[in-house]
């Protein structure tokens, strides 16, 4: 496997006690006043040029939200989150909201994202013949700075633009979809996003399109004391074919930054949609201070007949990470996959899983999950399964496997089952285990270092749900594996 | 080639090898042999650089060079080989990739250009198809759901493929029917040049049969305690080791 050992340079090659990502870019900035009351949500809709419909929405989602609870009963640990000493708004000074093009984007944002890998320069990606196409939106704080190849989307009819433009230029979609999967009132952080969410991705592929790139967001935290709220939605028409990949980083620093995104998919009759996640928020130092607090709520609904979602995730970053991208499985004969990868290093915290909540009849559903954990990490995989009394032959395969490196870390394995019908087969297979010394011994003694050897023998552990992403995306998401391992041997 | 002095390692403070002294040199085929328990395994692990075996006494030099004083993985890239009574599984990760990883990483550490891919699995189909492994077989998990006959067959193509200096070989021949025997020992053989040594540890003359050792060595209670020629094994087999526990007891 050439990519491990290119992973391993790469590794080497980098300082590696340090977070590739954790630089702070300087840049003025533009923020609502600290702390969240109705006027912060006001300031938000204000600045997005907002309808008043969509005003009043946030509104009501504010108002819901003061009554509610942070839940507590993840697997995770952390000091109280104070929620009026953070800034709910950061924009970059200088980007007006609304369409732009690349030459309007500040020439230190594009170095940013230079520095972070991702092409945001159309011509070169237009240049290099054999490099296969991504559209890209960057969200920076709380503002998508650039969308790429924007009109050869629009040649095929597919909608990719930042949520705040299709506010205002497609309403009568997003008010037929927003909120639609993950109502208002979910739960604490959802509500909290749809009163506050700044910005985020919104795509729309109509019938009978297969979208003819792939689309991707990069989102990057900057600002101090700033919560990221992104909105993410993602309409499949009937017929019709997507591949979503969505980035995020954020840079070093003491104090930990709340991330608290929404993502509803939905899949209407023989639509497919496929999401992929590559989850690199600053964890942390070694010691736990610092890093992101990352509160997902993530859905699809395969609301149509034959209807397709699949999330694929890669979660290597994060203090914290609470989050459960789930499918809702409503058409007849839909069907939901969830492949996931969660490493935990140093003291983070990891509880994530998924849920398949079968309504239509013959609904199936798979789920591989691939927990890691080494240091002082925790690791729980929470997942639900369910089948409504009219879900029959609704089908569940789920397999979930643990792998432990060294002897401080913890991995938790919580499923849920629920069938209401008698027709449904549930398959549960789980397993734990724990890179052996003599496996160790037995890569060194052919020659491989501790590190190759543990990369190795975590790749072929993965290797199911490395498969299913995007090729680009596993050969960065394989890089990542190894460097959030660093340092878990010796 | 290999310059073992006096050799005294411990297990878990357990002292098993008690001044151990071999002396391989290049070109030559030792073979030890020895009661269940006298520290043959812990002879080739001690050598390999396996953790929390601990040399409490002694010298070990390959070509001159002291290998107690280096990692496992540059012990490898020396031309040390280890093939193991008990080869390890590694699930996920493909014969083929790790061998592959294994060679370039061996190349690396010796500062020499790493093989193109199309040589390489050139390379390891002669190999494997000289041994009777599949190319299916190569395609699977490392050692995963192979039977005992096949991994022992496993470790000799690594050997082959990796040309260490110094091979040695732990029950190789255990769990082997009379084909696949016949098809490692030729491996073996085939390895055998001027510039290279071995250690064969075994119970059974029968491997003896198909490759002949230059030395024969009896081990007992962790140290050398007896060494002859070929025909020392024959009267092994015959007499068994009685008279060696008692000695080295003594
Ligand atoms: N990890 C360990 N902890 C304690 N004792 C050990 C350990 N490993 C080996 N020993 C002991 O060391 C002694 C030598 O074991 P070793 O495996 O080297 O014998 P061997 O000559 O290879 O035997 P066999 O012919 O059965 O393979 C045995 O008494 C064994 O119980
Ligand atoms: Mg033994």
């Amino acid at each position: 496997m050439p990519a491990v050992q290119e992973t391993v340079a790469r590794v080497r090659a980098i300082d590696v006690d340090q977070y590739k990502y954790g630089f702070v870019t300087e840049i003025e900035s533009d923020r609502a006043e600290k702390g969240l009351s109705e006027d912060t949500v006001r300031f938000i809709s204000m600045k997005k040029g907002e309808p008043d419909w969509m005003l009043d929405w946030r509104l009501e989602a504010y108002r819901r939200w003061r009554t509610m609870t942070e839940p507590t009963w993840a697997r995770v640990d952390y000091p109280a989150i104070d929620y009026d000493d953070l800034y709910y708004y950061s924009a970059p000074k200088g980007t007006k909201s609304g369409p732009q093009t690349l030459a309007d984007v500040d020439p230190e944002l594009l170095r940013t994202y230079e520095k972070l890998g991702i092409p945001l320069q159309e011509q070169e990606i237009l240049a290099g013949v054999e490099q296969r196409r991504v559209a890209v939106d960057a969200v920076f704080d709380s503002v998508s700075v650039a969308t790429t190849f924007k009109e050869e989307l629009a040649k095929a009819g597919v909608i990719f633009c930042p949520i705040s433009e299709a506010i205002r230029e497609h309403p009568e979609l997003v008010r037929k979809y927003l909120g639609s999967v993950v109502p208002t009132s979910d739960n604490f952080f959802a509500t909290l996003n749809s009163a506050v969410f700044s910005d985020g991705s919104f795509v729309y592929v109509p019938k009978g399109v297969r979208c003819p790139m792939e689309l991707s967001t990069y989102f990057r935290i900057n600002e101090k004391n700033t919560g990221q709220f992104e909105r993410t939605l993602i309409i499949a028409d009937e017929g019709s074919y997507v591949s979503y990949l969505e980035g995020c980083t954020a840079p070093m620093r003491d104090e930990n930054q709340l991330h608290a995104a929404v993502v509803e998919l939905v899949a209407l009759d023989d639509a497919e949609i496929k999401y992929s996640t590559v989850q690199n928020w600053y964890p942390g130092d070694s010691e736990g201070r610092g890093g992101i607090y990352n509160f997902v709520t993530k859905r699809g609904d395969c609301r149509g007949r034959n209807s397709k979602i699949s999330w694929t995730q890669v979660e290597t970053g994060s203090a914290i990470t609470w989050k459960y991208p789930s499918c809702i499985l409503r058409g007849d004969n839909s069907r939901g996959e969830f492949y996931s990868i969660a490493i935990s290093n140093g003291r983070q915290q990891v509880d994530s899983g998924t849920k398949m909540i079968h309504l239509g009849k013959n609904t199936t559903s798979k789920i591989i999950s691939k927990g890691i954990s080494a240091g002082y990490s925790n690791n729980t995989y929470r997942g639900l399964v369910s089948a409504h009394r009219r879900a029959s032959n609704a089908r569940n395969f789920t397999n979930c496997d643990s792998l432990l490196i060294g002897n401080h870390c913890g991995a938790h394995t919580v499923p849920y089952l629920e069938a209401k019908t008698s027709t449904a087969v549930f398959e549960h297979e789980a397993t734990t285990s724990k890179i052996s010394e003599d496996q160790m011994f037995y890569c060194q003694q052919r020659g491989l270092s501790e590190e190759e050897a543990v990369a190795l023998i975590v790749n072929g552990f993965v290797k199911d749900v490395l498969q299913q992403l995007p090729m680009e995306f596993a050969v960065e998401a394989q890089k990542l594996i190894s460097i959030s391992l660093e340092g878990s041997v010796g | 080639m290999l310059t073992i002095k006096n050799l005294h390692a411990s297990v878990e403070d357990k002292p098993i090898l008690k001044g151990l002294d071999l002396e391989v040199k290049a070109g030559e085929v030792h073979a030890i042999m020895g009661p269940n328990g006298s520290g043959k395994s812990t002879l080739s692990y001690v050598l390999a650089g396996k953790d929390d075996y601990e040399v409490t006494e002694g010298s070990v030099t390959l070509e001159g060079e002291d290998l107690l004083a280096l990692e496992p993985d540059e012990r490898a890239a020396k031309g040390l080989f280890l093939a193991f009574q008990y080869p390890l599984e590694i699930p996920g990760v493909a014969t083929m990739t790790f061998l592959k990883t294994a060679l370039n990483a061996q190349l690396r550490a010796r500062g020499e250009a790493e093989l193109p891919t199309p040589a390489f699995m050139k390379l390891v189909r002669e190999k494997a198809d000289s041994l009777g492994i599949s190319t299916e077989m190569l395609k699977r998990g490392l050692n995963v759901g192979f039977s005992g006959g096949e991994k022992k067959r496993n470790e000799i193509l690594q050997m082959a493929l990796l040309e260490p200096k110094l091979c040695v070989l732990d029950e190789t021949d255990s769990g082997l029917d009379i084909d696949a025997l016949k098809v490692v020992s030729e491996g073996v053989n085939a390895l055998r040049a001027k510039n290279r040594g071995f250690i064969v540890i075994t119970h059974y003359q029968r491997l003896l049969d198909h490759i002949t050792p230059d030395v024969v060595h009896v081990m007992a209670q962790g140290r050398i305690v007896r060494t002859g020629g070929p025909e020392l094994a024959h009267e092994l087999e015959a007499q068994g080791y009685a008279a060696y526990v008692a000695d080295a007891a003594a």
